[in-house]
């Protein structure tokens, strides 16, 4: 994270570069113990998002953009919905529409519970790419407007 | 066996993120996948009407994830939703078909065709589901869709029409959610059989009053009855002509009539009451939505008004709740997805090569555009009622019904108001096809193949539908409607399909 003219003061810049990855890894934990503790792929996706966004807003538009464009976010986002379907149609092999055709595991272990982790993910993909989608989308017709 | 349920959404939302993730690389790609997504669909509803037509009174259901309903979500497929599949996928088909071309014109036409996919995911889901809040969340993603599908050519206009629609449709949204919650925290269970079964077990006295009143005004505004009608002459011309047909032809049917009906007839029951306020709003939608059509000179806003005008007729008929009322009903509702979609489609047609749409500029289109001018002449006049085309049947029926039973002056109503729907179509033909062509439109041609056929076909539907009321195909509408007079029964079919 290079220091650019934009954004907000130092102090801010300072502690975004602090915290931005833990707020990060944070999600990720959220996503990921989805099916054990309360949160999951939703609350998850939408804390990864606000890493990104916090980034937008302490350093400027280009630096969060450099990191995750449009294009990407709008593929990741696709690629999620794409693959919450297909783990619901794979439950096909065990002879219905979203049944749970992965082994349950232990009950309150990392890697149970079957296809609710995959689930997760792709909801954690689709949540989090989607709403930094309509951050960045308000914020392009919000500056669109100003010039007017 | 019934594992091809739940493929009437799959399809949809499959291709919608399909095309959204490759149809930026190349315009073919994204027509592939929608046509064929559309023709996987249509032909899946027919399979499903096949199916259930050799087995009257069956209920198809389907256990999401292997859960035994009420506990887990199932999916519910009778005569009704059979034949509205039907229906809804043909015009959806056909609709797709036009856009190949008609949509050239726009930027982005993917995300047309990805929009348009998530509308009919949602659509296929209300008519599939036996889950009330299913019910709901399909509805927000029709709903939703819809809403940037009525702005997506962003012009003023167009966008103002959209909010005006998204604020409208979101408070209709809210109260069906309000009266869903309602009923959940009344009968602890979101099954609609469930639901329907716990309801008759112990009557709810005023509170199902309250919701009763949550879900005729919710699913009122969707269906665009009078009192709530203020955003359909908006958003139905702003969109793009398929989209307009789209929303016309079968989106209000759907997430309105479909959803109210199933509502009120299998899992409320309904009383005296509700049969009475839906036969004046449906009286009030006709009447106010004839008299509003005629003055109109936009040819896509007439339309608009003269599908408050229909829809009032359908929900007079189901009002009136006896078995022929219903019958005619529905079969009203079959004959205005046909005819309505395939005049909007003209309207696009004329748009597309005219590039206006104001009746008093234009004249004479049948010379330049004789395919458009006699498909759109066959839609007019079938609209209007005039025999032997489908739309003369249906009104009859509803006619000889409400006179059967002793309300004689709606039927007059209905009788008149038919008359009126022929003024304002004729006005339609007069000052659109018939008459001297204007200096500006000398050149103007016929519309592409794609466009061509898609009105044909919708054409020969408009004349074909009236063989719904023969012997062979009337048992079709005979065992749709059957599933509505079953009323509560509805419940006892689903859990004894499951067992």
């Amino acid at each position: 994270m290079k220091e650019t003219r934009q954004g907000m003061t130092i102090i801010v810049k300072t502690i975004t570069r602090l915290t931005v990855g833990l707020i990060f890894l944070y999600g990720i934990y959220i996503v990921l113990h989805g099916h054990l503790t309360p949160g999951g792929g939703f609350a998850g996706g939408v804390i990864m998002a606000l890493a990104f966004i916090h980034l937008m807003i302490a350093f400027g538009k280009e630096t969060a953009l450099k990191k995750l464009s449009q294009a990407k976010a709008a593929f990741l986002e696709n690629l999620g919905a794409l693959m919450f379907l297909s783990v619901a149609a794979l439950g096909f092999s065990g002879g219905y529409f979203f049944y749970n055709f992965i082994k349950k595991g232990m009950p309150f272990h990392l890697l149970s519970a079957g296809i609710i982790p995959l689930c997760n993910i792709a909801i954690c993909l689709k949540v989090g790419a989607g709403l930094f989608s309509i951050f960045v989308t308000l914020l392009i017709l919000n500056n669109t407007g100003r010039k007017k | 066996m019934n594992n091809f349920i739940p493929f009437f959404v799959i399809i949809p939302l499959g291709a919608a993120f399909l095309i959204s993730l490759v149809g930026k690389l190349s315009r073919r790609l994204a027509d592939f996948l929608a046509t064929s997504g559309g023709f996987g669909l249509l032909a899946l509803s027919f399979f499903t009407l096949w199916i259930l037509n050799s087995r009257a009174g069956v209920v198809l259901v389907y256990k999401v994830g292997g859960w035994v309903p009420p506990i887990g979500i199932c999916m519910a497929v009778d005569n009704l939703s059979s034949l509205m599949l039907s229906t809804v996928n043909t015009v959806s088909f056909l609709v797709l078909l036009y856009s190949l071309s008609y949509m050239e014109k726009y930027t982005d036409k993917w995300k047309f065709y990805t929009l348009f996919m998530l509308m009919l995911a949602g659509m296929n889901g209300i008519m599939v589901t036996g889950d009330l809040f299913n019910l709901f969340v399909f509805l927000e993603i029709a709903s939703i869709s819809s809403y940037a599908l009525v702005a997506f050519g962003t012009e003023a206009e167009e966008l103002e029409a959209s909010f005006k629609y998204a604020v409208m449709g979101s408070l209709a949204s809210s109260f069906v959610l309000l009266g869903i919650a309602l009923l959940y925290s009344y009968t602890s269970t979101l099954n609609m059989a469930d639901i329907g079964r716990t309801l008759a077990a112990h009557p709810a006295g005023l509170l199902l009053n309250f919701v009763a009143v949550l879900f005729l005004a919710g699913f009122g505004l969707k269906a665009a009855l009078v009192p709530f009608h203020a955003w359909l002459p908006d958003a139905h011309p702003s969109a793009p002509a398929p989209i307009s047909a789209m929303l016309s032809g079968v989106f209000i049917k759907v997430l309105g009539v479909y959803a109210l009906s199933r509502v009120f007839f299998n899992i409320l029951g309904v009383s005296q009451g509700v049969l009475f306020i839906l036969l004046i709003l449906g009286t009030v939608s006709m009447v106010a939505g004839a008299f509003l059509a005629i003055g109109q000179s936009d040819i896509k806003r007439m339309f608009a008004y003269s599908s408050v005008s229909q829809i009032g007729y359908i929900i007079l008929a189901f009002g009136i709740g006896s078995p022929l009322a219903i019958f005619g009903g529905l079969f009203h509702l079959i004959n205005h997805a046909f005819f309505k979609s395939l005049l909007f489609l003209n309207s696009g047609a004329i748009e597309y090569s005219a590039e206006s749409r104001d009746l008093k500029k234009l004249g004479g289109l049948k010379e330049g555009m004789p395919f458009t001018a006699a498909t759109g002449i066959v839609g007019s006049l079938a609209i209007s009622g005039l025999p032997p085309l489908g739309g003369f049947f249906s009104k009859l029926i509803i006619i000889l019904a409400a006179v059967q039973a002793g309300y004689l002056w709606l039927g007059l109503a209905a009788a008149l108001v038919s008359i009126l729907t022929l003024a304002y179509y004729l006005k339609f033909i007069g000052f659109a096809f018939l008459g001297k062509l204007p200096e500006g439109l000398a050149k103007i041609k016929e519309v592409p193949l794609a466009m061509r056929l898609a009105m044909l076909i919708l054409a020969v539907a408009c004349l074909a539908s009236g063989l719904l009321v023969a012997p062979l195909f009337k048992s079709l509408l005979q065992s749709a409607s059957d599933c509505l007079l079953l009323g509560t029964g509805y419940a006892e079919r689903v859990f004894s399909a499951i067992r």
